[in-house]
């Protein structure tokens, strides 16, 4: 689905990514952990057209994508959840929903979209008239999913969904990403929350210093003793 | 009397509230003074003249010409001066340099072409009519300009806040990188942007050009400044401020017109800028000065 070849990416001197190459399969939730500062969100801003790569290339299924401008990478249909949400804090909830539509270019969209957004996180409908700014940390989270699917992605790209919230909360945002996984979506995710990203999560890369230094099955590395003692102890606190 | 100087100060000061609406709309969305935006109101009379002079179109016709050549000239003006700023992400200051020299080549064209003359619509571009109100001589002219500026006021709140591409520009002035992650693109919202700038300059310079019979090439320049007054006085990015201070300057400037001379006019409308600072730091309808976007308050 998507496959990332050697990727680097330098930001004025610092080089943030080193030759990263991942593929996230067809109807897979692929996690990336690792440290602050590792480089996930220089990746996934990479893939997205935010910052250019200095190297490499960016396949989605087979049109290469490296180079284009964000906006069309995200009307080709790979979006971004961006790290800290990022919602249009002077619309309304309902005028958040609408601009997600535009991702979605030739691809359409219709009022079903709505629908099912609004079925996978029932207080979007419920706060619709109210300022996204004004919403919880978490309703701006589902805000900014919700968003997203408005754009009918082939893959979702998510940055740190967990980040600030509640357990509970977190819990919400999972299950509602796994659901949507079991409805065919395609999923990208990078958290700090090494625990909760694995247990969810079919395969798994660890990145480091803008490396990747440990991919697998995410089973498979939740055992890894090097990966459990480096990430749970944190991942609890 | 007093009534009569009021009503024409509501006239002007609406056409000011529409020019300022362009400039404060390029600042609440691309961050950018615009000093080239009394250049682009010039322009847009001359546009409208050009086109009454040439094909003796009617005064609607010139308004229009108005409209499209201050908003083509606007969206020129941001492909040569402000967007290879934004491609290297140069300082907002850098903006405003780039623009005052735009409006310095903007402004040496025209005096130019028009040799420095000051130009006027012919005498029957707009009929006078005088309809009496109540004890007041109400032009129909002045009937229709107050008209032309509800008619653009509403359509451009329309615009913004109920279609898909107000929201789209909203999104950017709110935050340009996260409209990208959505599909948006940018550069055809600066477009909308700009063009609807200069379209509400372009207007505003033929029914000002109308209005006080002249057309020449100075004739933004005090406007312009006027302009910073009415933004600042009605809340950086805000558009009921642009409206309600370019009202209030338009009748300020008027009444000392009347009253007192002609040369005390801006120093006066300064006077209440420093005024208005001195108790409402943030401006008449307060709070909107840091937040820079389109706001409704
Ligand atoms: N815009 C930028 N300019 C310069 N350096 C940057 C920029 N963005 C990130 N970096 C640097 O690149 C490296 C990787 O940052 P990145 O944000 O990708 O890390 P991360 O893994 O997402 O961290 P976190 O978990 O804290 O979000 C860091 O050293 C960071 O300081
Ligand atoms: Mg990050």
């Amino acid at each position: 689905m998507l496959t990332i070849e050697n990727l680097s990416v330098g930001y004025s001197g610092i080089r943030a990514l080193r030759g990263v190459s991942l593929t996230v399969r067809q109807g897979e939730i692929f996690a990336l952990i690792g440290p602050n500062g590792a480089g996930k969100s220089t990746l996934l801003n990479a893939v997205s057209g935010m910052v250019p790569a200095a190297e490499g290339s960016v396949r989605l299924e087979d049109e290469t994508i490296t180079g284009r401008p964000a906006h069309r990478i995200a009307r080709s249909g790979l979006i971004q959840v961006p790290e800290g949400r990022r919602v249009i804090a002077p619309l309304n909830v309902r005028e958040n929903l609408e601009l997600g539509r535009q991702a979605a270019g030739q691809r359409g969209s219709d009022s079903s979209d709505l629908d099912k957004v609004h079925s996978l996180f029932p207080i979007l409908a419920e706060r619709r008239d109210q300022l996204a700014g004004s919403l919880s940390g978490g309703q701006q989270q589902m805000l900014a999913i919700g968003r997203a699917l408005m754009g009918r992605p082939r893959i979702l790209l998510l940055d740190e969904p967990s980040l600030g919230l509640a357990p509970v909360i977190i819990r919400e945002v999972f299950n509602a990403l796994v659901k949507l996984n079991a409805q065919g979506l395609t999923i990208l995710l990078v958290e700090q929350n090494a625990k909760m990203a694995l247990e969810t999560a079919h395969r798994a890369a660890v990145i480091e210093q803008g490396r990747v230094v440990h991919s697998g099955d995410a089973n498979a590395l939740m055992n890894d003793p090097v990966v459990a003692d480096h990430y749970f102890g944190r991942a609890a606190a | 009397m007093l009534m009569q100087q009021l009503l024409n100060g509501i006239v002007v000061g609406s056409v000011y509230g529409v020019f300022a609406l362009g400039f404060t709309l390029i600042f609440g969305v691309n961050h950018i003074m615009n000093m080239a935006h009394g250049t682009i109101f010039m322009w847009g009379a001359f546009a409208g003249l050009f086109v009454v002079l040439t094909f003796d179109a009617p005064f609607l016709a010139a308004v229009l010409a108005g409209a499209i050549g201050g908003g083509l000239l606007a969206v020129v003006l941001d492909f040569f001066a402000f967007r290879p700023l934004r491609k290297r992400n140069a300082p907002e200051f850098s903006s405003i340099v780039s623009s005052i020299g735009a409006s310095f080549i903007l402004l040496s064209l025209a005096q130019q072409v028009t040799a420095t003359r000051v130009l006027r619509f012919p005498f029957e571009t707009f009929p006078v009519v005088i309809l009496n109100f109540m004890g007041l001589r109400i032009q129909l002219l002045q009937l229709v300009i107050v008209g032309i500026v509800v008619v653009m006021v509403f359509g451009l709140l329309f615009y913004l806040y109920r279609t898909s591409y107000g929201r789209q520009i909203r999104s950017v002035a709110f935050s340009e990188s996260t409209s990208k992650l959505l599909g948006i693109n940018p550069m055809a919202v600066n477009f909308q942007v700009f063009f609807i700038s200069g379209a509400l300059a372009g207007i505003a310079g033929v029914l000002i050009g109308i209005v006080f019979n002249s057309v020449h090439f100075m004739m933004g320049e005090p406007l312009l400044l006027r302009a910073f007054v009415v933004i600042i006085l009605g809340g950086l990015g805000s558009i009921p401020g642009a409206l309600i201070a370019g009202l209030l300057i338009g009748i300020v400037q008027t009444l000392s017109v009347a009253y007192l001379s002609a040369g005390m006019a801006d120093a006066i409308v300064f006077s209440l800028l420093f005024l208005v600072l001195l108790f409402r730091p943030t401006g008449l309808l307060g709070g909107a000065t840091s937040v820079a976007r389109v706001t409704r308050s």
